[in-house]
């Protein structure tokens, strides 16, 4: 194990180097450029026996990995914003082909207007397209993300592709301190790709991608989904193996002070360090506060969460994207609904913040634990939707 | 070039059963072209749209070879992406026999949404070949209009009416635009011809690097003529220069037929209902013509390229 200092991209980089895929397919996007440029220069340098295609556009990148990834090659590529989305027709058609694509996404907001930092409307976007989508907090956590999805994805149970997410600039060019594994550790934890059945074994040919219709389609799908969802048994297996091997621990979402809280934020990506500050600061005045940090949020541990979150009063939702009109942003929908069947009432709100990039404080995290005090005295009728440091 | 008896011995990689139209010159097209790759072991990608769709009905496939459908706009950056795997797995002594990739797509698949997909292909030098069934609309969806379509045909969103004539612009000449990415070898083919389109993909298939081939594939749903009438159109399309049959081999052009006389186009033009317009109810001349002085200047430049450039 070696100590680096290391921006999100290059830490990245670095892992797709010691994976070391077969193929990789890609096209560069502000803030996720760098991932595609220090890899190829691996390429360039002979550092990796990977082929690297410089596709034309994201839509024909992620159309080269569906056919690398057809053929039996371990195939990543890496992305974000726009290019997510202008991927998305075929991001439906990865998992519904069963290919275990792995692509790390930088968050980046969506254009108009354009914008190049962070927030989370790409992959939210991306979120029904049947991926399994793991979010980082860190340089450190992009890192061990990335090794331990390819075992996840390429479980032959599973067959899922999927998407590790760093939160624009802040991960993508912050430098940390991280452990970095040596090659021979982390090549021997992803083991070598064996595909279940391949489009280049021509004595045993077969047709991918026909044309399914109301007799079969929708078994198909269904299959697809039980697949995505049986992977949660397997992130937290290999989660058990990643710790005992690289002595990091990892599960759907990380508890913090959570257990006794009575008001708790739920969140994913790097804001999850700033609340950690602001629990600790308000503890320190005596508030039973806590936080639910998010890892996975495809699969969705539905379940897990509602477990997890009992006990608490009150939670809020921190979602950096909008869904224009909808029931608050997606994580609000999904942990509103998770919680709705327990029998203490729980208290749920959302708060919008970080779009565009728009940096949130610890300051205003404090506030949005007093204002969840506030809002949810029982005389008061609820705002169920804030906009955090918004301007007027 | 193989026999008509080796090439009726042969096994090809796509079968009968699947549900074309009878006398679509997509399924003859992909038939010569299979049994043109029959000695090779070859891997296939296929764009959305009528050959497609046709032909692998879950649970059924007519094909006999390794096959893939990604979208309707990337089968050359899917063939792109299965080739590459497969030089990478080769590469590191993965896999050990020699393959072939064969990508095809429709008009619609080819001059239009894919153009970009299969202009980074060629760019990349890939090792395939992508042919082109061109029926000259998009056939699939209910034959609207491509840049494929010629002049003053009428389809459903280029009909016929009070005051327009069908499509009001010449098609767009993908061979050209294919032959100007400097890629070993492009050449254009009609189903009528088996043996020089067998001929021609036979040859592809020995080059390394990207190929193109543009089939002219007649349709008779979208063009409005009898099924039995398929080849005798397709033999039209060339005998009246509308279509000419010809090669760009590393830069060196070569028509492959030219006819004695060219026939007038108005004989192509008048067994197929998609033209009615222009001899009922009274005949419009001047349109007939501008096609006819089209099809000139496009004879004569592509005689002096074959004079100049070879
Ligand atoms: C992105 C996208 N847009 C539109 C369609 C609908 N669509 C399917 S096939 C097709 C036309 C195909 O035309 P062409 O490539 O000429 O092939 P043909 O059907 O004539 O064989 C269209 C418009 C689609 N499947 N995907």
């Amino acid at each position: 194990m070696i100590k680096k200092a290391l921006t999100g991209n290059e830490v990245i980089a670095e892992a797709m180097r010691q994976i070391e895929p077969d193929v990789i397919a890609a096209y560069p996007i502000t803030p996720a450029t760098e991932i595609v440029q220090i890899f190829s220069q691996f390429v360039a340098d002979g550092k990796v026996k990977t082929e690297f295609i410089p596709a034309e556009s994201e839509h024909s990148a992620i159309s080269c990995c569906v056919g690398s990834s057809a053929a039996g090659a371990r195939t990543m590529t890496a992305t974000s914003s726009q290019g997510l989305a202008l991927m998305h027709e075929i991001l439906h058609i990865a998992p519904g082909l069963r290919l275990p694509i792995i692509m790390p996404v930088v968050n980046r907001a969506l254009s108009s207007p354009i914008n190049i930092h962070c927030d989370h409307s790409d992959t939210m976007n991306a979120r029904d397209t049947g991926w399994i989508q793991i979010y980082s907090e860190n340089v450190q956590e992009a890192y061990d993300n990335l090794i331990q999805i390819v075992r996840i994805s390429e479980n032959k149970n599973i067959l899922i592709p999927s998407m590790v997410m760093t939160d624009g600039f802040v991960i993508s060019h912050g430098m940390e301190n991280v452990e970095i594994a040596e090659d021979r550790k982390v090549k021997d934890f992803v083991g070598e790709y064996k595909p279940v059945q391949t489009i280049l074994d021509t004595d045993n040919p077969f047709t991918l991608g026909s044309l399914a219709l109301f007799d079969s389609y929708f078994e198909i799908k269904r299959a697809q989904e039980k697949a995505i969802i049986n992977s949660k048994k397997i992130i937290l297996e290999i989660a058990e193996e990643f710790k005992r091997k690289f002595g990091r621990e990892y599960g759907y979402f990380e508890k913090y002070k959570l257990d006794d809280a009575k008001i708790a934020l739920v969140a994913i990506g790097s804001i999850s360090g700033t609340i950690k500050d602001a629990v600790d600061s308000l503890r320190g005045k005596g508030k039973k506060v806590g936080l639910l940090k998010l890892r996975v949020f495809r699969p969705f541990p539905a379940e897990e969460i509602k477990e997890a979150l009992k006990n608490t009063k009150a939670i809020g939702i921190l979602d950096r994207s909008l869904s224009f009109s909808g029931q608050g942003g997606p994580i609000f929908s999904e942990i509103r609904s998770a919680v709705f069947d327990l029998k203490e009432k729980l208290f749920v709100l959302d708060y919008i913040y970080g779009l565009g990039g728009r940096d949130t404080t610890q300051k205003e995290i404090e506030e949005i634990f007093n204002n969840i005090e506030l809002e949810t005295r029982e005389d008061r009728t609820i705002d169920l939707i804030k906009y955090v440091g918004l301007k007027n | 070039m193989s026999s008509l008896k080796e090439l009726s011995q042969r096994k090809g990689g796509i079968t009968s059963g699947h549900r074309l139209c009878s006398g679509c010159g997509a399924g003859i097209m992909a038939r010569q072209v299979m049994l043109a790759a029959g000695n090779y072991k070859v891997v296939v990608a296929c764009a959305t749209g009528c050959l497609e769709v046709a032909t692998t009905i879950y649970p059924y496939s007519a094909w006999k070879v390794p096959w893939i459908h990604n979208a309707f706009e990337n089968a050359a950056a899917t063939i792109s992406g299965v080739e590459t795997a497969y030089k990478s797995l080769k590469k590191q002594g993965k896999i050990k026999k020699d393959l072939k990739f064969l990508a095809f797509g429709g008009d619609g698949g080819t001059y239009d949404i894919g153009l970009q997909s299969l202009s980074g292909a060629l760019e990349r030098g890939h090792d395939f070949l992508y042919i082109c069934y061109d029926n000259e609309a998009y056939m699939n969806t209910g034959i609207q209009r491509s840049s494929a379509t010629p002049k003053y045909a009428a389809t459903t969103t280029s009909p016929y009416g009070e005051v327009i004539s069908g499509k009001r612009e010449f098609r767009k000449n993908i061979t050209e635009i294919v032959a100007a990415h400097n890629i070993p070898y492009v050449a254009q083919t009609a189903v009528g011809y088996w043996n020089d389109l067998v001929t021609k993909v036979e040859k592809a298939l020995e080059v390394k690097g990207p190929k193109f081939i543009n089939i002219f594939t007649p349709c008779q749903l979208g063009w409005k003529y009898g099924p039995e009438k398929t080849l005798e159109i397709g033999k039209l399309a060339v005998e009246t220069g509308f279509w000419p049959l010809y090669e760009v081999e590393n830069g060196k052009y070569k028509i492959n037929y030219k006819p004695q006389e060219k026939k007038p186009v108005e004989e192509f033009l008048k067994i197929q209902k998609r033209f009615n317009h222009l001899f009922k109810p009274e005949r419009k001349e001047k349109l007939i013509q501008e096609i006819q002085d089209n099809i000139e200047k496009g004879w004569t430049e592509l005689e002096k390229k074959e004079k100049c450039l070879n």
